[in-house]
């Protein structure tokens, strides 16, 4: 298991190389430079801005500088934030991410699951239909939508909660944005494991337990669950990875410091240090979910394991 | 996780020391984007300087409308000349960690400040200082003949390159504040850290979480801090407004520093008298190419500022009620007086576009032979209304409009590098003079993105900034203005207001048209 992670790391290496090579040099194709503004600097001055970043060196020996830094840990500093070099910012706003993103998930397992385990146990009768149709709302209204929705109602009108901001991390500071990121995802779920499990059901093995006689709750419980994750699992990895470089919708509504405006804000800014920093710790991010589904994978199904 | 725990533990131990005192106030505001850098010679927005303003002072202050007034600096002189100002420091005046602010933090604020090497944004600002833009353009490079001298600890002096009426207006500008020299010597570029900062201003700031807010608390130092009555402000970064009215509401907000157009009526409507939408020292104008046919003709220029209907812009399309601009310095700027007016401004709106229509005429253009033209801006919805308008009032002229735009960084700098027929642009003055707008159709400046060159105009700008004389000043000025509208330089379109909603509980605001509003004039009442 361990060489098989091993090997899985180090073959993506290359493609991670790739990606910097590819994100560094297209970057540069882009019209206007991090220092193109409202207002024209004074050639004197863009030419001791361009010294300060090394963009005054060939291109080549600016990629050099910057992959022999990457090497070292060093993802260099933010042409925009000056105070703050990359490495800095991401290690600042990946908590806040990260918290949000990781309660969003484990909510947005635990009612998936439970909402498709139901669906699935009263197929096409009332508590199916009542589901689908609150799950249909979920998938079809977009959080920039829900989002003021829920403040207005939850934030201004009733006034039980605040409206945005972080508050130090306090519960009803996270209740909104949560809810928000979990909705659609939740959703989601429940229909991968709704449509999982009857498939599941249909299975040799269930017509035994149901031949055995164990109920169609208990069978559920004890017997389809367990194989019928396995989509959900791999609907996971994409999500997790998806939630957890943050949303630039719910960080910019609710006002929170996480990662996931810096990709955007970055990019529009030419903050050329940025964006990389950004597109590598995407990858590996994304790298490292990818490995664990797979890890998952063969917990839940024998047949990888054993393969 | 750990940042967490730290900034909870921060605000956590905050909040007990703001409990501890009798009746702490916290002033929120919304501050818009995330400022750059807390060190004042990075600093290049409106919410940055609302920071920076309030953590720093320098030789010269703004009082609550935003006038200079005495600051570090108690009293100045001036020599006959107007060239050498002699500054005497107030007594008492310290850094938020009790040493004194001396000549010498200043002397070494403005030497770093030109320094190349440090590469200031900004520095361009205070240029009216002798060899300042030597210096910082590499051709001088020993700093002892920068025009700025600490005589003693108390007295500071600077020489300029020749007299200006702007230069006290110009050292309130963060390009002015003092540093901390025995802070950066110790700490180098870490001296701006959080845990190391010390200023010299009203508040000092205690947090900064990148992307959420900046909190900045009474600096007990401060010389004023007897007449200081709000504790502690929390700069918040928040982009967007529609989010930020709602917290208002909800009262999590004193002050919104802007807030969505669309929305101007319902905040009329229903928080009456909360909503401070006054004319702001700034214009919005399209420059036009002068270069390239037809263009280069001033009577097709003339043609497309008089068939673009200003009354309709402000009220209808933009909503705020922006005033229409018929002159190119906006009205209000020091010493000035009323700005010079395009002669057809009291035309009605038919009379205009009938002499649009002969001017273009004459030049060819006609709705049977239309001109195919190019407009860009920059991508935002207001820039696009306003485009969208224009295009049509201009389209019966017979000129068809192709609309263009792209973001931020790569309209300027296509702009600069004369890729326009049409562009979009806006300026906000940097300080309280006429020059500041007039000096944007100058030959040869960056800022002058259509190239129009005219050498009376700028023989009389450069004869206006060596004379002396305020009146005398401004006749020169008046003059240059008229030889920029007659010649139809840019087509000036509104003035900018600033908008603000400041809560009832908020005392002490007063409306300018430089929309600077520190902290310290203002006081919170529950």
């Amino acid at each position: 298991m361990f060489s098989y992670a091993f090997k899985r790391l180090l073959s993506t290496i290359p493609v991670l190389w790739i990606a910097v090579t590819l994100a560094f040099f297209v970057l540069r194709l882009a019209p206007g430079g991090p220092f193109d503004g409202e207002r024209p600097l004074p050639p004197a001055i863009l030419k001791n801005l361009a010294a300060h970043y090394n963009l005054d060196k060939p291109l080549v020996e600016q990629y050099l500088i910057y992959v022999g830094n990457v090497l070292q840990g060093d993802l260099g500093p933010s042409f925009v934030n000056e105070d703050f070099s990359v490495t800095e910012q991401l290690m600042i706003g990946v908590p806040y991410t990260f918290t949000v993103a990781s309660l969003a998930i484990v909510l947005a397992v635990i009612i998936g699951v439970a909402a498709g385990s139901i669906g699935a146990i009263y197929q096409n009768k009332l508590p199916d239909y009542m589901i689908g149709f609150v799950i249909l709302t979920g998938l079809v209204l977009p959080n920039f939508l829900v989002a003021p929705i829920l403040q207005l109602v939850f934030g201004v009108k009733l006034g039980w909660l605040p409206v945005a901001g972080w508050g130090n991390g306090a519960l009803r500071n996270l209740v909104l944005p949560v809810i928000v990121l979990t909705l659609p995802h939740a959703a989601r779920i429940s229909r991968l494991m709704r449509g999982s499990i009857i498939e599941v059901m249909n299975a040799n093995y269930i017509r035994t337990a149901r031949a055995k006689g164990i109920g169609p709750r208990l069978t559920v419980m004890r017997h389809a669950i367990k194989p019928a994750l396995m989509p959900v699992v791999s609907y996971l990895g994409p999500a997790a990875s998806y939630l957890l470089t943050g949303s630039l919708v719910v960080e910019t509504v609710f006002g929170l410091p996480g990662i996931g405006k810096y990709f955007i804000t970055a990019a529009l800014n030419r903050d050329y240090g940025m964006v990389l920093g950004t597109v590598i710790f995407y990858m590996v991010l994304i790298i490292i979910l990818n490995l664990l589904v797979d890890v998952a994978y063969a917990f839940l199904d024998p047949k990888v394991r054993t393969r | 996780m750990n940042q967490i725990l730290k900034s909870t533990f921060a605000a956590g131990a905050l909040a007990l020391l703001l409990a501890g005192s009798a009746s702490a106030v916290t002033l929120n505001m919304h501050n818009g984007g995330d400022p750059t850098s807390l060190d004042p010679h990075k600093l290049s927005g409106d919410w940055e300087n609302r920071i920076a303003g309030d953590i720093f002072e320098g030789l010269v202050t703004e009082d609550a409308g935003a006038n200079p007034v005495p600051g570090q600096a108690e009293s100045w002189t001036v020599s006959d000349d107007k060239t050498v100002y002699t500054f005497k420091l107030r007594d008492g005046i310290s850094w938020s960690d009790g040493k004194p602010v001396t000549a010498s933090d200043f002397l070494f604020a403005f030497q770093r400040l030109f320094d190349p090497k440090n590469a200031a944004e900004y520095a361009y600002l205070q240029f009216t200082i002798k060899n300042a833009a030597a210096i910082n353009e590499g051709k001088i490079t020993d700093m002892a003949q920068l025009g700025v001298k600490a005589i003693d600890d108390k007295t500071l002096e600077i020489t300029l390159e020749q007299p200006s009426p702007y230069f006290i207006g110009a050292l309130t500008h963060y390009t002015g504040y003092p540093l901390p020299k025995h802070v950066i010597d110790a700490k180098g570029a870490d001296w701006v850290k959080i845990e190391n900062i010390v200023t010299n201003g009203a508040y000092k700031p205690t947090e900064w979480v990148p992307g959420s807010h900046v909190l900045a608390v009474k600096n007990d130092k401060y010389y004023g801090a007897a007449g200081v009555k709000i504790d502690a402000v929390k700069f918040v970064t928040l982009e967007d407004n529609a989010a930020a009215l709602k917290q208002y509401r909800a009262g999590e907000f004193d002050i919104l520093t802007d807030f969505p157009k669309d929305q101007y009526q319902w905040i009329q409507e229903n928080l009456p008298g909360q909503a401070h939408v006054v004319p702001f020292a700034g214009l919005y104008y399209y420059v036009i190419n002068s270069t390239k046919p037809p263009f280069d003709n001033a009577n097709v220029r003339k043609a497309l500022s008089m068939a673009v209907n200003r009354e309709v812009i402000g009220p209808q399309i933009l909503g705020t009620g922006e005033l229409p601009a018929y002159s190119w310095v906006p009205p209000g700027m020091s010493g000035y007086g009323d700005p010079v007016m395009v002669d057809w401004k009291d035309l009605s709106y038919g009379d205009k576009v009938a002499e649009a229509k002969k001017l273009l005429a004459e030049a060819g253009i006609t709705p049977e032979k239309p001109l195919k033209a190019q407009l860009r801006y920059n991508t935002n919805d207001n820039h696009k209304r306003i485009a969208v308008a224009i295009a049509s009032m201009w389209k019966p002229l017979g000129i068809d409009i192709e609309l263009y735009n792209t973001e931020t960084k790569v309209h300027y700098d296509e702009m600069q590098r004369g890729l326009l027929e049409i562009g979009r642009a806006g300026w906000l003055a940097d300080y309280n003079d006429a020059d500041n707008f007039l000096s944007l159709l100058k030959t040869g400046i960056e800022h002058n993105y259509g190239k129009w060159s005219n050498a009376d105009f700028d023989k009389l700008i450069e004869d206006g900034n060596k004379e002396q004389d305020q009146a005398k000043r401004a006749e020169l000025f008046h003059k240059a203005e008229k030889i920029a509208l007659d010649n139809t330089a840019a087509i000036p379109i509104y003035y900018y207001l600033s908008e603000n909603i400041v809560s009832p509980k908020i005392k002490g605001f007063q409306d300018n048209a430089f929309d600077i509003h520190r902290t310290r004039w203002l006081e919170k009442t529950e």
